[in-house]
């Protein structure tokens, strides 16, 4: 059979002519990247919002009346789904991935153009009708994020009567989209990486938001399956989840369903989830803390198998999110040993971190600050992982602040601490400018900070058996007069915190027209993105010729060269490598 | 042998020996397998697939294990009366012949796509189609017979276990839909097959992918017959 490797291929090489052929119905894995970072980071702003108003009733409860209980579930869930879903699933993967993925591998593009375009407007129309759920009667579903029948489609739940059916939707429709892009980011790396590009000389960002790909692909099929029987259970009357109950002091339709299984399907797709999430943060920080520290990444074959004993891994530790769910104890038992498997490698690729900084040339560039940054919460988060991962503690801490703020530390501020390291870092890629490193310090020590600011005193209002999720705390015997103070606290330094990402979109905002320009490599990086002939890249990447690759992406400090950095594609008989644009 | 390559040991064509070796010729550059990137991106799709069909089976035998009322026999549901005489799983038993016949047309125009007969693979793709519309047309008859003279809806049934039409009108409904989307596929790449397309190309590779999805909806309805059918 005739058929070429994608890399030998011949080019065609052409430029979008119009502008809407150029910048809206693009097919370049750049400009669909872009795309999927303004939107994502759009619907994210509603989220930090929402977070905000959530923060205002736990901090000054009965000052606000426009919070009523109802609006208050309703924020939380929203919260929650946008920011693991359409945020930081959309942002990394849709993203990162979009953008890094072919210019990372030397690729022209994504395998399957096409495809990839209709990814990012199915992504789009999903997250219309997430939106949409705000403004249609009764508001959008008040159920938490997890989404647990049989309160998600009973009466009495907000958002009971069409805000659970267009979320359910909309994340069949986003999982529609995600399949798309999601199949054209493993087969790009599989089979489009340029001559001398093997899977060991990858960018350890390209490992992890591969590996994050294929979970996703994995993991979403449970979510599709979970949300297609709770849509039949709400309009046909099936009892899928639904055991027979009394609800409004009517019995319902339901007979004989299963509220377990669907925790099993739901958190089959969100312990992987969390690792969606968890995995291209872990692969942009060690490209971040390499190229900042001027050093090799300390262990890369041992960073590449842990993140792939990772993603192994996290299929098989949904139940330990079901300890409190009734469970036999010998599953607890299979769960928690599983869980704290996890352990070894994420403490492994800590160390590794830790061992890159140890004795390199730190640069206290804006990334590297986040890099750092991540490091600290990502370790408090997952110290915190291990008290929970164990079901004897547990049980009592279960559904408390100490929850809250574990998943916060470790999924919710570590990841968005990379986001934002990551857009400083490849701006000047993107726009060929760069970001003003005062506004990036700020808006870093701000968030940074503040963030612990938080959720340092969560902890111990989760130990003092402070439960979750609550509107208000009422006059509970154990609940002291302090923790009402220091929810006032948490929720001063949420509000600065929400605040000073204003700061970093007015940054973004203006560097595109003020920025320094930033020539094709400002930051002296080896990998294969900062080799490109023109900053920003065109359409194509790299003019007639594809790279190729002589080298691993890890190349500082080397002796010998003129610089501290070898470019991956630069010729081993040291001639010039492809002229810096 | 093994102390070697663990070793490194490198043989003189450059050749890694042993499971180095796998490792070193799975990420070799360029490309982790040597295919068309559209037949890699079909076999991961239909992984994906195959976690979807997964969670729906998996689902169903939990409801159908935990249920306290008794499930249905599917024997006696499933049969037909043919001369006075009912039959159990008949008309499944055709369906199930018929999937498993396009399977063997599917395989057989993939083979003459590749011996570059244009006329005989757009033939057999056309009779593979029709084999998957027919079998929607028995399943559509099935699903008539089920909801009108049996009583069998979403919501309950009078023979037992609610989760039984639940499940099956589910399941079946979703395979049934990939079966459709699969004939329309199939009539698609077989017009493009006739018009040239590939033959123009040079590559037939696109049969072959079509027959990996026809012949991934075969596998699920074997599971699907097994577990919902035969238990």
């Amino acid at each position: 059979m005739s058929y070429v490797a994608i890399a030998d291929q011949h080019a065609h090489l052409h430029d979008p002519q119009t502008f809407l052929t150029k910048y809206v119905w693009s097919q370049d894995h750049k400009v669909i990247a872009i795309q999927y970072m303004v939107t994502a980071m759009a619907i994210g702003l509603v989220a930090i919002v929402l977070s905000m108003m959530m923060r205002l009733q736990l901090g000054f409860p009965g000052t606000f009346h426009f919070i009523n209980p109802s609006n208050y579930y309703q924020f939380v869930t929203m919260h929650g789904m946008i920011m693991v879903v359409y945020l930081l699933t959309a942002l990394f993967l849709g993203g990162f991935g979009n953008y890094l993925i072919p210019l990372m591998c030397g690729a022209r593009d994504m395998v399957f153009p096409y495809l990839n375009m209709v990814s990012y407007w199915v992504y789009l129309l999903a997250v219309l009708v997430l939106v949409a759920s705000f403004f249609v009667p009764g508001g959008p579903t008040g159920a938490g994020w997890t989404l647990y029948p049989p309160q998600a489609i009973l009466a009495g739940t907000p958002g009971a009567d069409w805000g659970i059916t267009l979320m359910l939707v909309s994340l069949a429709i986003f999982i529609v989209g995600f399949t798309m892009g999601g199949l054209n980011y493993v087969v790009t790396v599989l089979q489009a990486r340029c001559r001398g590009m093997t899977l060991m000389r990858m960018p350890l960002s390209v490992w992890g938001i591969f590996m994050a790909t294929i979970l996703a692909l994995l993991a979403f099929p449970a979510l599709l399956v979970s949300a297609i029987m709770m849509a039949l259970d709400n309009h046909l009357g099936t009892s899928f989840f639904m055991p027979a109950l009394m609800s409004l002091g009517d019995p319902t339709v339901h007979k004989g369903g299963s509220p377990l299984l669907f925790q099993h399907l739901f958190w089959f797709f969100g312990h992987p989830e969390v690792y969606i999430v968890a995995l291209p943060a872990f692969g942009i920080v060690s490209d971040l803390i390499s190229v900042n520290a001027r050093r090799h990444i300390f262990g890369y074959r041992m960073m590449v198998w842990a993140i792939v004993a990772i993603g192994v891994l996290s299929f098989v530790v949904w139940a330990h999110h079901m300890y409190v769910s009734g469970m036999n104890p010998y599953f607890g038992f299979f769960f928690a040993t599983t869980t704290l498997i996890i352990a070894i490698p994420t403490a492994l690729k800590v160390y590794n971190w830790v061992l890159t900084l140890w004795r390199g040339d730190v640069h206290l560039t804006v990334p590297m600050l986040f890099a750092i940054g991540f490091v600290f919460t990502f370790i408090n988060g997952g110290l915190t992982g291990l008290f929970l991962g164990n079901v004897t503690v547990d049980v009592p801490l279960s559904d408390t602040y100490f929850v809250v703020a574990h998943f916060h530390m470790v999924m919710g501020v570590s990841p968005v601490l990379v986001v934002c390291g990551a857009i400083y870092h490849w701006y000047p890629k993107m726009t060929g400018r760069m970001t003003s490193v005062t506004l990036g310090k700020l808006h870093f020590w701000l968030t940074f900070l503040g963030t612990y600011a938080i959720f340092l005193p969560m902890h111990y209002l989760g130990i003092l058996g402070l439960p979750r999720r609550y509107f208000a705390m009422g006059d509970t015997y154990f609940i002291p007069q302090s923790v009402q103070e220091m929810n006032a606290a948490i929720s001063i330094a949420a509000l600065f915190v929400a605040a000073s990402q204003l700061i970093f979109l007015f940054n973004l905002a203006w560097s595109l027209k003020h920025g320094k320009p930033a020539g094709g490599n400002p930051w002296r990086a080896t990998t294969l993105e900062w080799q490109t002939p023109d900053t920003p890249p065109r359409h194509g990447n790299w003019g007639p010729e594809l790279p190729v690759v002589y080298r691993w992406a890890y190349e500082y400090g080397a002796p010998g060269y003129k610089d501290d950095f070898v470019p991956q594609n630069q010729p081993p008989d040291g001639r010039v490598a492809a002229k810096h644009g | 042998m093994a102390v070697e390559t663990m070793s490194g040991h490198i043989a003189p064509a450059g050749v890694v020996e042993g499971l180095p070796g796998v490792v070193t010729d799975f990420s070799s550059d360029k490309q982790a397998f040597p295919v068309h990137w559209g037949k890699a991106m079909m076999w991961i799709f239909l992984l994906s697939d195959t976690f979807i069909f997964s969670c729906f089976l998996t689902s169903y035998m939990h409801v159908r294990m935990s249920t306290t009322v008794p499930w249905p026999n599917p024997s006696e549901v499933f049969a037909l009366s043919l001369g006075g005489q009912p039959i159990p799983l008949i008309l499944i038993a055709i369906m199930t012949f018929i999937l498993i016949s396009s399977s063997g047309t599917m395989a057989m125009a993939v083979n003459y796509g590749y011996r570059r007969n244009r006329a005989r693979t757009t033939a057999l793709m056309l009779i593979t189609a029709g084999f998957g519309a027919t079998f929607v047309g028995m399943q559509a008859f099935e699903w008539t017979k089920l909801i009108l003279e049996e009583g069998i809806r979403p919501w309950g049934n009078p023979l037992g276990a609610a989760q039984f039409g639940a499940s099956f009108f589910m399941i079946t409904g979703f395979h049934g839909l990939h079966v459709s989307a699969g004939v329309i596929y199939l009539v698609v790449v077989a017009l493009r097959v006739w018009r040239g397309d590939y033959e123009r190309a040079g590559n037939y590779e696109v049969v072959e992918i079509a027959g990996l999805y026809w012949h991934f909806v075969d596998l699920v309805w074997v599971f699907i017959f097994a577990f919902f059918y035969l238990w």
